[in-house]
């Protein structure tokens, strides 16, 4: 059964729902929110801790308090939502397939937004050596065990990785009655927010080993114990430092990755950041098709997916209403020293009003140093920071009128001058 | 628990091998029993290898490896279209990449000849065309248009399927520990208690040299060697289009590069010897040696789009050939031990020649009048056109409910599988029937609903659900 | 007595350093002062945890305290968290346990369940 949409949004978490809502009020009408699970706002369902919505709503909120206040947004506007919708693919000519047990169903969209989300990396992605019994899991679907279906999965627990979901999870299966022997971070670093590191393992005593891995998963039916071992400044393991824990789980919290397949598999090209490059408008190689939130680079904080959402929104509404213009002249933009990645891919200078908001990641703390924003030789800006770390994701807004000179926009750190 | 009941053969062993036999078997009148220790069938070395149909230009010709894997690999065609088994005959290409192995590649050929296998010499050129990521220093190869790729996972599974529709029952979670010699019988001591049969047949894998103790010594050994593989996700089409291998070793066949039948790629396997026969452990600098080794043929391999690293057991014979006839003392005590490569594609063959060739002359084989040999068709929901889907979900809702998002899975499909003769116990069982949780994510979403459906078919709390073995279970308390 | 704390307000989390008179350096905002003060005189946390609720897609609703409670009550808390059952339809807001642990401070519910 064909359809046609002026928008189809793929995937109803955060950035999903504030996509929609953005476009809406930008006056398209004619939208449908396809969302894979019995019920809207994603990944924020099982996040039940605090700590959300200080940026956008000035407040602090759980997860599940922060995706309702989204949910009521779009029942209020009668955005219509498909539930249990699962997208299995897009075309290039934007026709969208989806089932659910409603039927199965193929939608010719005017325009698309991408916001499927990312994926937590699993131990079989980076091959934890060992054997492969169970009780080695990501701390994220712990999380959704515990915390949506009301189950524990251990009762002693290590945790591999400092990502702010391990941090997260170590204090919750505290409370609930299970020991954290301890978290491991191969960097020298942690990976997740300081107040997390605080909160979560300072508050209950549970030590951090940096520059620490797991060199072993023992275990043949269910897990028994791990060993854990130093890593020299290459991150290879130092013999002679093993330490043993007994226990019978192991979380990982050792990356996410931006869940692009319905783009990958149509070869639209990627970014660094293993999403789709896009434009400052959030659109892709593909006229109309528009990504957004963790799917295009994993955020760290939901108030900026919401921001992009929105922006993803806005800019799909200018495009039906074909106030979006593409033209080949365009800025690219490059992650230089010290950067992992810059979104967006590329800036659009044909119309130099406004502002460009300009993200990106360090590929590891730095202190004392300066951000420089140059085309070619040309410093267009550069700022001070007394320090920066690859955990926070960062963002500068540049006027689009400074953007003049022959490209790449390069974005790089530079260490403070010693006078 | 007493087993009154006097079985007329016992297959010990549920792998790729206990499970022709069984198929095999089940054309017959006869009370056949099949015993296996792990939760599930196909759940050691049939699970953990290659996947690959052999074409048979490599074992020495006059061996038993050499019979079985060309008499398998012409089977397999029709074995796959009777039990609804992925299988795509893709061909493989045995890579030369210096000058002085094209000379080894002609005694190759010889070799596919007197095995009665077709082979063509491929020049450096032709390598290029039609695998165009191959090393540029490659200098030549070995073409076996008949080689191919299967799913393991399903080839055991249907084939016990099939098995157990026409009448063959198993039992899971049993291991047989000693084995008594009777008058006319066997009596087996097994964890769950005792089990009697007329002829008792080996099929123990990696432990089929234990197996054959507990009835007579033996003066061959099966020595556990480890291969270790890489699986990247299924992005990539085309990146080879044949079975690549290098030039076999006393080794083995080396470090191969394929497409599987789900199109994912296996890069793989290491070969180590163990001491353990359970050691199914992976470590970093094998694996790295295995990415050396296969970046020689493929340099540019995506091996960011690594999804799993596994660890194989192969039951490696001291005698270098499939180790399959009567006991010396006991004549009903049937050894099908040592099966290492090429047994997968030799299964078929096998499972035929110890029916035909060696249980005949013991017992009478009188056919069953309703034989069945297809298993019903399975539903493929991914693989269905739109007009297919539609009407799919129209008659049955579930089949419109994806449960595994990265492999596409639905609920249907799962029903299916729990419903089928063939039980199907844990959530690693429905993984590798369904492919829910074999992506990318590796069951970060999708294995909850697997767990809790299982709990609801088997009646049982979602605590009790096990990943695999005893005591793998996920779930440890309830929190609230 | 002086301390280095996190500061746990926001996810920037600054290094603060607070002395014996209670002076504080090293934050940004207003906020890290207050925060550190209330941390050496009476540190308090928001707990957040589920409750028994079985509804049709839950089996567990989430809550938090309205306020942060102080530190040592977390555990006495966890305890009263786990006693309690509630039954659907559940609102954002509706209390789940007043005064927990004595606190005079509620555990209110984070979610709607449905029946």
């Amino acid at each position: 059964m064909m359809a046609t949409r002026d928008l189809v949004i793929i995937g109803g978490g955060s950035a999903g729902m504030a996509a929609a809502i953005s476009a809406y009020d930008e006056g398209v009408k004619d939208i449908v929110i396809l969302e894979r699970s019995p019920y809207l706002g994603g990944i924020l369902n099982q996040c039940i801790h605090n700590g959300f919505g200080l940026q956008y709503f000035k407040e602090e909120l759980t997860g599940p308090e922060f995706l309702t206040r989204f949910v009521v947004e779009v029942q209020k506007r009668g955005i219509e939502v498909k539930l249990n919708a699962n997208v299995t693919a897009i075309s290039k000519d934007k026709t969208v397939t989806y089932v659910s047990p409603e039927g199965a169903g193929v939608i010719e969209a005017k325009s698309i937004v991408l916001a499927t989300g990312c994926y937590e990396r699993s131990a079989g992605s980076i091959g934890i050596p060992g054997e492969r019994p169970s009780g080695v899991i990501t701390a994220g679907q712990a999380q959704l065990y515990l915390n949506e279906y009301g189950y524990l999965v251990g009762k002693k627990v290590f945790i591999l990785g400092s990502g702010d979901i391990g941090l997260i999870m170590a204090r919750r299966m505290t409370l609930e009655g299970a020991q954290v022997l301890g978290v491991a971070e191969l960097m020298p670093y942690s990976n997740g927010l300081n107040r997390n590191i605080q909160q979560c393992l300072i508050d209950f005593g549970i030590p951090l080993y940096l520059s620490h891995t797991v060199t072993k998963v023992i275990g043949k039916g269910k897990l028994e114990a791990i060993e854990i071992s130093q890593v020299d400044g290459s991150l290879k393991p130092i013999p002679g430092t093993e330490k043993r824990f007994d226990v019978d789980t192991l979380l990982l919290s050792v990356g996410l990755v931006p869940n692009n397949d319905l783009l990958d598999k149509i070869g639209v090209p990627i970014s660094p950041t293993r999403g789709s490059k896009v434009n400052e408008h959030m659109e892709t190689e593909l006229d109309g098709v528009f990504s957004c939130g963790n799917v295009l680079h994993v955020h760290d904080l939901v108030d900026y997916v919401v921001e992009e959402g929105h922006q993803a929104g806005k800019s799909a509404a200018a495009y039906l209403q074909g106030r979006l213009p593409r033209h080949e002249d365009v800025l690219y933009t490059q992650a230089g020293n010290g950067v992992g990645y810059v979104v967006p891919a590329c800036i659009d200078l044909h119309n130099a009003d406004g502002k460009v908001a300009i993200k990106f990641r360090v590929r590891r703390p730095a202190k004392e140093v300066y951000v420089e924003y140059r085309i070619g030789e040309t410093l267009i800006k550069r700022m001070y920071k007394p320090a920066i770390i690859p955990s926070e994701m960062e963002i500068v807004s540049l006027d689009k009128a400074s953007l003049q000179g022959e490209g790449p926009l390069t974005v790089s750190l530079v260490a403070k001058e010693v006078k | 628990m007493m087993y009154a009941h006097m079985e007329d053969i016992i297959i010990i062993g549920g792998g790729a091998i206990g499970a022709f036999i069984a198929r095999n078997l089940s054309r017959y009148q006869l009370n056949v029993l099949v015993l296996e220790k792990e939760n599930d069938v196909g759940d050691a070395t049939s699970m953990a290898n290659s996947a690959i149909v052999h074409s048979g230009y490599d074992p020495v010709p006059g061996t038993k490896k050499a019979r079985f894997n060309v008499e398998g690999n012409a089977l397999f065609p029709s074995v796959c279209e009777e039990l609804d088994v992925e299988f795509e005959q893709c061909g493989s290409m045995t890579l030369a990449t210096e000058e002085k192995q094209l000379q080894t590649l002609k005694e190759l050929e010889q070799r596919g000849k007197d095995n009665g296998v077709v082979t063509r010499l491929l020049s450096r050129a032709e390598v290029l065309r039609l695998e165009p990521n191959v090393s540029p220093d490659v200098k030549g190869a070995l073409l076996c248009p008949t080689a191919g790729i299967v799913n393991p996972f399903t080839l055991v599974a249907h084939a016990f399927e099939n098995a157990l529709d026409n009448g063959v029952k198993l039992s899971l979670g049993e291991e047989v520990l000693a084995i008594e010699k009777r008058d006319g019988s066997f009596v087996l001591k097994t964890n769950k208690g005792q089990r009697e049969a007329k002829i008792v047949i080996n099929a123990a894998g990696v432990k089929s040299e234990e197996v054959t103790k507990m009835v007579e010594p033996v003066d061959w050994t099966v020595n556990p060697r480890k291969g270790e593989y890489y699986v990247l996700d299924h992005y990539a089409p085309g990146l080879v289009n044949h079975v690549l291998f290098p030039l076999p070793s006393e080794k083995g066949k080396g470090v191969l590069v394929t497409h599987t039948t789900s199109g994912n790629y296996l890069v793989g396997p290491s070969s180590e010897w163990v001491e353990d026969k359970d050691d199914h452990s992976t470590d970093s600098e094998t694996l790295s040696n295995v990415k050396a080794q296969a970046s020689l043929m493929v340099p540019n391999i995506p091996f960011r789009e690594q999804i799993r690293v596994f660890a194989g057991v192969r039951a490696t014979p001291s005698t270098h050939d499939f180790i399959i006839e009567p006991a010396k003392t006991a004549p009903n005590f049937i050894l099908c031990a040592g099966i290492e490569s090429p047994g997968l594609v030799s299964s078929p063959a096998i499972g035929r020649y110890v029916v035909e060739e060696l249980v005949r002359p013991l017992i009478p084989l009188v056919p069953k009048a309703n034989y069945q040999p297809c298993v019903k068709k399975y539903v493929r929901f991914s693989a269905l056109t739109e007009e297919q889907k539609e009407a799919l979900v129209e008659q049955n809702p579930h089949f419109g409910e994806v449960i595994c998002n990265c492999e596409k899975v639905t609920l249907g499909e799962i029903e299916d599988v729990l419903s089928r003769s063939l039980p199907c116990l844990t959530i690693k069982a429905v993984k590798k029937r369904t492919r829910a949780g074999f992506g990318k994510c590796q069951g970060g979403f999708c294995q909850p609903k697997v767990l809790l459906l299982l709990a609801k078919k088997l009646g049982v709390s979602p605590l009790e659900v096990l990943y695999d073995r005893a005591g793998s279970n996920i779930l440890r308390k309830e929190s609230k | 007595m002086a301390r280095d704390l996190t500061c746990i307000i926001c996810p920037r989390g600054c290094a603060l350093h607070i002395d014996g008179e209670l002076n504080v350096t090293g934050n940004a905002c207003p906020r890290g002062a207050a925060y550190a003060k209330q941390e050496v005189t009476d540190p308090r946390r928001t707990l957040t945890s589920t409750v028994k609720c079985r509804g049709k897609l839950f089996r567990v609703c989430p809550v938090k305290t309205a306020l942060p409670i102080p530190k040592d009550k977390v555990s006495p808390a966890m305890d009263e968290v786990n006693a309690v059952e509630i039954l659907p339809p559940v609102h954002i807001g509706d209390v789940v346990i007043k005064n927990i642990a004595g606190t005079g401070i509620d555990l209110v519910a984070t979610r709607d369940i449905e029946e």
